[in-house]
């Protein structure tokens, strides 16, 4: 729930409502991919971090 | 008060605590991991600074983390929106990491530090819960660059300042001007993201063959031997470089914003060939190109300070960011004298936002009073913000691997020792008191020998270091007496500027010397210490002083008592890919590990000859990864 009123607040002060339908999507593919892979590797290029 | 600064999650995790102005201690998290630059959670950092500052970890007021993970995933989701479907790959490959662990820091860290609590106060878990609870309300997180200026301004010995940070990227931030007074630091310009001169640097890092985000010193280290013939090329289809200082890049050259490499096949066809292999024979042509690029950071940092200047108006500057540890650019931006000083947080990359951050809070946040000692260079305390042991916990470690050592308790008979072993061009592995802070070895986890002697370079190049011959070794010179040898009249106490070998010590080339090309210059003795004096007659110098770091201060006026000479080679108490040492078990490993001849921690001297055989546990070749 908290992460839920951080994203909100975030969305609220940066004026980007927009990113929320994304972020949601997300949020769910991620969960997916997360509990599919146990792990989550990163790649190497630094921008991405 | 005290504050907890916390920088991690992105490369190279670091701790600072400060109690009011005070720096108590500060340090990277893989000098304890032994993991090159660690972007772990620091655990470790932040059970050694609370020790250090003899605090609980409930008694931290604030826990200051050094960027803003929600604005970064904003920059992430809107450059692969943008760009989609290109990147896909890549955007499959980060996110999971970001969901996982980077997006809800908040949760993230207070996990770990709860973590941490139970592991410093086992079955207290209902307490532990408390904590948690607790700590969340603690947090504050300031921009990345916010960090980095804070990390420049607050520590300085200036009242005023205009603050320059410049690295690969924050948040969206890449590059910025802020004008620091009293307490507060104004922001007055930025550069965003894919702009960046951080990042194009590690371009031609990649694209000649080192690692990304740490192999950018080895290719300001090869640009002495080129000929900077590709700068009109850049500077005509790569970047566009305004008079204020402010650029673009033509990111059609690139693929970093979303691919999984830096350049793009536009950028190898215009130079003609693809990226470099790692670890590959460098030619010519890499030292051209390493050349070029300097060139081109030196215009953009000259231009930024020009700017910088006629916007504040103030006589002082401060840098921080990953481009601020570009010591050659530095000293070019010293020379040019457009500010009457420069100050350089020592730990200009990502670490050192652990410092700014929490300074930020106490300061820009929280509104305390700063105050300036006239009495001391900077706050930082000559960067010795680490771990130190004491003469007991030393002895116990050596022997319990049956090493054989002098122990002095007369500090000047040991340096009349330690300086005799220099005298006789052996090489010294340093190990005293506090380790420092930054990327630097300044004295406390040093590996030093004789600066005059022709074959010093190669033999800590190829016996030591293990590595590549062509990296110069830097200076340590005592601060009186820098202008004599150097062409510098200002203290550069954290190796952070590049200046050349005074004129009189140089060695000038014959001609046939000058028609060599690059790496061929290398065994032409240059100066009088030609182990320092890199192939353009430059040296990246530490200016040693009395009131930091008393007894290296010694040391080095008994050796210019000795032989004329108060200049000594410098370099970290490391082999290659390994972080610097930090325990003395690290030191005598690291000692038994190489050629060195004599290894000195605190007051106790080992000698090689004297040493039982050493059984390694592991082969340093596995053990890291080369850098």
């Amino acid at each position: 729930m908290s992460m839920i009123k951080e994203l909100w607040a975030f969305m609220k002060s940066r004026k980007k409502f927009w990113l929320a339908p994304i972020i949601i999507i997300m949020l769910l593919l991620g969960v997916l991919i997360v509990l599919a892979q146990g792990t989550a590797v990163a790649p190497f290029i630094y921008t991405l971090f | 008060m005290i504050v907890l600064g916390i920088s991690a999650y992105y490369h190279d995790s670091g701790v600072a605590l400060i109690k009011d102005e005070k720096i108590i201690a500060a340090v990277q998290e893989e000098r304890f991991t032994r993991k090159k630059q660690d972007d772990g959670f620091p655990k470790e950092s932040i059970k050694y600074c609370l020790e250090e500052a003899g605090i609980t970890l409930d008694e931290v007021d604030y826990i200051a983390f050094y960027d803003k993970p929600f604005i970064k995933f904003e920059r992430l989701l809107e450059t692969y929106l943008s760009e989609a479907p290109k990147g896909f790959k890549s955007f499959a490959m980060s996110i999971p990491v970001w969901l996982k662990d980077k997006l809800f820091l908040k949760e993230t860290l207070s996990k770990e530090l709860k973590k941490l609590y139970l592991e410093l106060n086992p079955n207290k878990d209902k307490e532990a819960k408390a904590f948690k609870s607790a700590v969340q309300e603690k947090f504050m997180f300031g921009e990345h660059h916010q960090s980095h200026a804070a990390s420049a301004f607050y520590p300085s010995p200036y009242e005023e300042a205009a603050i320059l940070t410049i690295d690969g990227v924050g948040e969206w931030t890449t590059t910025s001007l802020a004008y620091g007074a009293g307490n507060r630091i104004e922001f007055l310009k930025e550069i965003n993201f894919p702009h960046s001169l951080g990042l194009l640097y590690s371009a031609f890092t990649y694209y000649t063959g080192f690692k990304v985000n740490s192999g950018e010193y080895k290719v300001m280290g090869l640009a002495p031997y080129g000929e900077p013939k590709y700068v009109d090329m850049i500077k005509e289809h790569i970047i566009d470089i305004k008079e204020d200082g402010s650029f673009q890049l033509d990111m059609s050259y690139f693929n970093y914003t979303t691919g999984l490499t830096m350049t793009s096949k536009k950028f190898h066809k215009l130079f003609g060939e693809p990226a470099k292999e790692r670890e590959s024979t460098l030619t010519q042509r890499e030292m051209d190109l390493a050349a070029s690029i300097q060139v081109i950071t030196e215009e953009v940092m000259i231009k930024l300070a020009l700017n910088a200047k006629e916007v504040t108006g103030s006589a002082n500057l401060c840098l921080a960011g990953g481009v601020a540890l570009n010591c050659v650019g530095n000293g070019k931006l010293l020379r040019e004298n457009i500010f009457e000083n420069i100050w350089i947080q020592p730990a200009a990359g990502d670490s050192g936002g652990a410092l700014g951050a929490a300074y930020a809070v106490y300061y820009q946040e929280l509104q305390n009073k700063r105050t300036i000692n006239p009495n001391e260079l900077d706050k930082m305390q000559g960067a010795y913000l680490g771990p130190k042991f004491s003469d007991e916990e030393i002895k116990t470690y050596l022997d319990s691997v049956g090493a054989k050592y002098d122990h002095y308790s007369d500090e000047d008979e040991l340096i009349e020792v330690v300086s005799d072993v220099l005298v006789a061009n052996k090489v010294i592995g340093w190990h005293y008191d506090r380790m420092e802070f930054g990327p630097r070895s300044l004295g406390h986890r040093s590996i030093i020998g004789d600066a005059r002697s022709q074959e010093m370079q190669s033999t800590m190049n190829l016996k030591i270091k293990y590595r590549e011959s062509f990296r110069p070794f830097a200076p340590s010179v005592l601060a009186e007496k820098v202008s004599e040898w150097y062409e510098i009249e200002t203290p550069s106490p954290y190796m952070l500027l590049v200046a050349d070998v005074k004129k009189s010590k140089q060695i000038e080339m014959t001609k046939e010397q000058e028609a060599l090309f690059g790496i061929e210059k290398l065994n032409i003795p240059r100066s009088e210490i030609p182990a320092v004096t890199h192939v353009d007659y430059s040296a990246r110098i530490q200016t040693v002083h009395k009131e930091t770091n008393l007894r290296y201060h010694k040391l080095l006026s008994k050796f210019d008592e000795k032989t004329g000479c108060p200049t000594v080679v410098n370099t970290s108490f490391n082999v290659r890919g390994e972080p610097i040492v930090c325990t003395p078990e690290d030191s005598y490993r690291c000692f038994m590990r190489t050629e060195m001849d004599t290894l000195v921690i605190d007051n106790f001297v080992l000698y090689k000859a004297d040493q039982p055989d050493f059984t390694d546990d592991s082969n340093w070749q596995d053990e890291f990864e080369l850098d």
